[in-house]
């Protein structure tokens, strides 16, 4: 596929997936290099950010553990706050999550191939998102080595089983179920990348381990044929989990008679937010990395572009459903609907509404502008808005109502401790420091599968005669 | 990974041999070596690839694979277990009065029953499928050839095994260097000695 057979073909032909067409085995080593670099010549970039993630991980440990010793009370909420940041946070970790899941399960379905240069980086991150996710249901019940009767079915001696009903309960079953899926999805995704990197490895360590995770993958087709039908099948499992874990998340709101709360458009609103969310995340990092680590070839603008697409349309979404919220306020006719609407853009936290508004609806609508959705500081500094305003979205939901409900007697306003914001600076030394590893120690790139949508894997395309195969160096 | 023991030598004393292997340039040649093989008459036969090759199934002639069924029980298991759990749970071994709702509410067990069904699914698939490739095998006969590694990067094998009806080596190994095939080794299996 040299540049001259693609002139003629015109405007119509997509850009490539892997810029300058690179061989197979270039593949494997820009990959891998990250991975296999001494310990000795560790990017200073990285260490710095190791080191920083490790003292916020250590803020983390140290608020959790104070927690555990005082008791929740150190938190800011209370009533009629009793939820506050620490379920905001809940929910925007495990949103974050969603775009993992979107990229690797949906967007496969979808056989859009453009997805393998990113969705390895973005499930690593889902995981590592519900992680930070589930430390606050856990943490906020005070004593979860007690809690874990109530959480789950298990035989107790107070012959006490938990309430089904509830969808709290739902919740637990949602969150980690998606946990374990997508360890699982990953995990399998990763399987032929450990047999290349225990096969390139150059120390009996490194073969040893990375053997022992690759199980002896030998890249035999009697395999690939059970593998392809898998990942499939996970990919199938996948897809309606992830629309099912945030609209069971929703449900944590909307089956209650809150102002605010009670309302059907939760579920796809709920979910339309998490991808948006999380898109914005993978961005993020995604142009720090593939800048940092010289992987521009195989992560492309086309990719990037893709994702503020995605951004787009998601973020929309999102702007409807407030729109939609608002309208529904009226028009149902319920006085307290329509209060706690009106509450919010111009009541005591009119300034978390607007920040939500100008983040959420109005940065990403520059997308529809080319220019923008291929330069890397727009998309850069867009993308840590659409954090910011999913972070407030949150916040306002939960807040707003539960600050002002039926009665004005029990109104309230929320202020965070030291603790809340501890706790949740804490979560991201969590995410960081299991996100550096993974940078450090996994391939970021699925290669196996970035392979497999290359131009050389095509066994149909090209005739071997010409020689024009990419096959060099044999 | 050590090479020598592939190197051949006198026959006696040698481990049994476990098949042949050769290498190809491409996902192309390798399709069609693999028709060329089989039409030599050797069935006992498999590709090693970094990816899954198009149509090699196909090729290879391998039946479809038995795992969405497996898959499909493993689900329904989950699904009744969701369903059995919370309706004993809450319908008769332990019953309270929450809201006024009613003590067995069907419609309140479908987001546990779908996360079950899900769970119990996705193990299925994984560890069927781990068996379905008898991994984990930490030893196989092919990781003694010195050029194997080169099937995760971007090296295209084809082995014959000994196993296959019609076996012998001589006729493998022309068949495979028919097919255009590269530094063609006998593989011996060290295990068995």
């Amino acid at each position: 596929m040299s540049a001259a057979s693609r002139v003629g073909v015109g405007a119509l032909t997509p850009e490539p997936l892997l810029e300058n067409n690179p061989s197979l085995h270039d593949v494997t080593e820009a990959i891998c290099a990250p991975v296999e670099l001494d310990v000795a010549k560790t990017p200073i970039g990285w260490l710095i950010g190791f080191v920083c993630a490790l003292g916020m991980l250590g803020v983390f440990l140290g608020a959790v553990g104070y927690l555990f010793w005082k008791g929740i009370g150190i938190w800011g909420n209370n009533q009629p706050i009793g939820w506050a940041w620490d379920i905001t946070n809940f929910v925007w970790w495990i949103g974050i999550g969603h775009a993992g899941t979107l990229i690797s399960a949906i967007l496969f379905l979808f056989k859009q191939k453009w997805r393998t240069s990113i969705n390895r980086f973005a499930e690593a991150m889902t995981i590592f998102a519900v992680i930070c996710a589930l430390m606050f249901p856990i943490i906020h019940t005070g004593r979860p080595w007690l809690a874990v009767y109530w959480l789950l079915p298990l035989p107790n001696q107070m012959s006490m089983w938990p309430n089904f009903r509830s969808p709290l309960m739902w919740d637990v079953f949602a969150v980690s179920t998606y946990f374990t899926v997508s360890l699982l999805f990953w995990y399998v995704g990763l399987i032929p990348d450990l047999a290349t990197l225990r096969d390139r490895a150059k120390t009996k360590t490194r073969a040893l381990i990375y053997g022992i995770f690759a199980m002896g993958w030998r890249g035999s087709n009697r395999h690939w044929q059970h593998y392809e039908k898998a990942y499939l099948i996970l990919a199938g499992l996948s897809t309606p989990l992830v629309l099912s874990v945030h609209s069971v998340v929703s449900f944590d709101f909307a089956t209650s008679v809150l102002p605010g709360w009670h309302t059907t458009i939760f579920p796809p609103y709920f979910v339309a937010g998490a991808v948006f969310s999380g898109f914005g995340l993978v961005m993020t990092l995604m142009v720090l990395a593939r800048e940092f680590f010289g992987l521009k070839h195989l992560v492309t603008m086309r990719v990037l572009e893709n994702m503020n697409k995605i951004m787009l349309v998601t973020g929309t979404m999102v702007g409807y459903a407030y729109a939609m919220e608002f309208f529904i306020a009226w028009y149902g006719g319920n006085p307290y609907e329509r209060f706690t609407f009106i509450n919010r853009m111009f009541g005591p936290y009119w300034w978390a509404y607007w920040t939500m508004i100008s983040c959420n609806v109005i940065s990403p609508q520059l997308f529809w502008f080319r220019s923008i959705r291929r330069s890397i500081p727009a998309m850069f500094i867009i993308s840590i808005f659409v954090n910011i305003g999913m972070w407030f979205e949150r916040f306002v939901i939960i807040v707003t109502s539960l600050s002002r409900d039926f009665l004005p007697t029990s109104w309230g306003y929320f202020r965070p401790t030291l603790f809340d914001i501890a706790t949740y600076v804490g979560t991201m030394g969590l995410f960081f420091t299991l996100f550096l590893l993974f940078l450090r120690f996994l391939p970021m790139i699925a290669i196996s599968e970035l392979k497999g949508v290359s131009p050389h894997a095509d066994p149909h395309a090209h005739p071997p005669a010409n020689g024009a195969t990419g096959k060099e160096n044999h | 990974m050590s090479a020598h023991t592939t190197v051949t030598t006198d026959e006696s004393a040698e481990p049994k041999i476990f098949g042949v292997v050769g290498e190809y340039a491409t996902p192309h040649d390798l399709l069609e070596a693999v028709k060329a093989v089989r039409a030599a008459g050797f069935s006992r036969i498999d590709t090693h690839t970094p990816f899954p090759v198009h149509g090699m199934d196909k090729a290879m002639g391998l039946p479809g694979s038995k795992l969405p069924w497996l898959v499909l029980c493993g689900g329904l298991t989950g699904t009744a277990s969701a369903i059995a759990l919370q309706w004993w749970m809450n319908g008769y071994d332990y019953m309270f009065r929450i809201g006024g709702k009613p003590f067995i509410s069907y419609q309140a067990y479908v987001p546990i029953g779908f996360e079950l069904t899900v769970l119990l699914s996705a193990f299925t698939t994984v560890l069927t499928l781990l068996a379905m490739c008898m991994l984990p095998r930490p030893y196989h006969p092919l990781f003694t050839h010195a050029r194997f590694a080169r099937f995760s990067d971007d090296g295209f094998f084809l082995s014959v095994e000994a196993s296959d009806p019609q076996w012998n080596e001589a006729k493998a190994k022309a068949a495979l260097e028919k097919a255009g095939g590269q530094h063609i080794t006998t593989i011996r299996d060290i295990s068995e000695t």
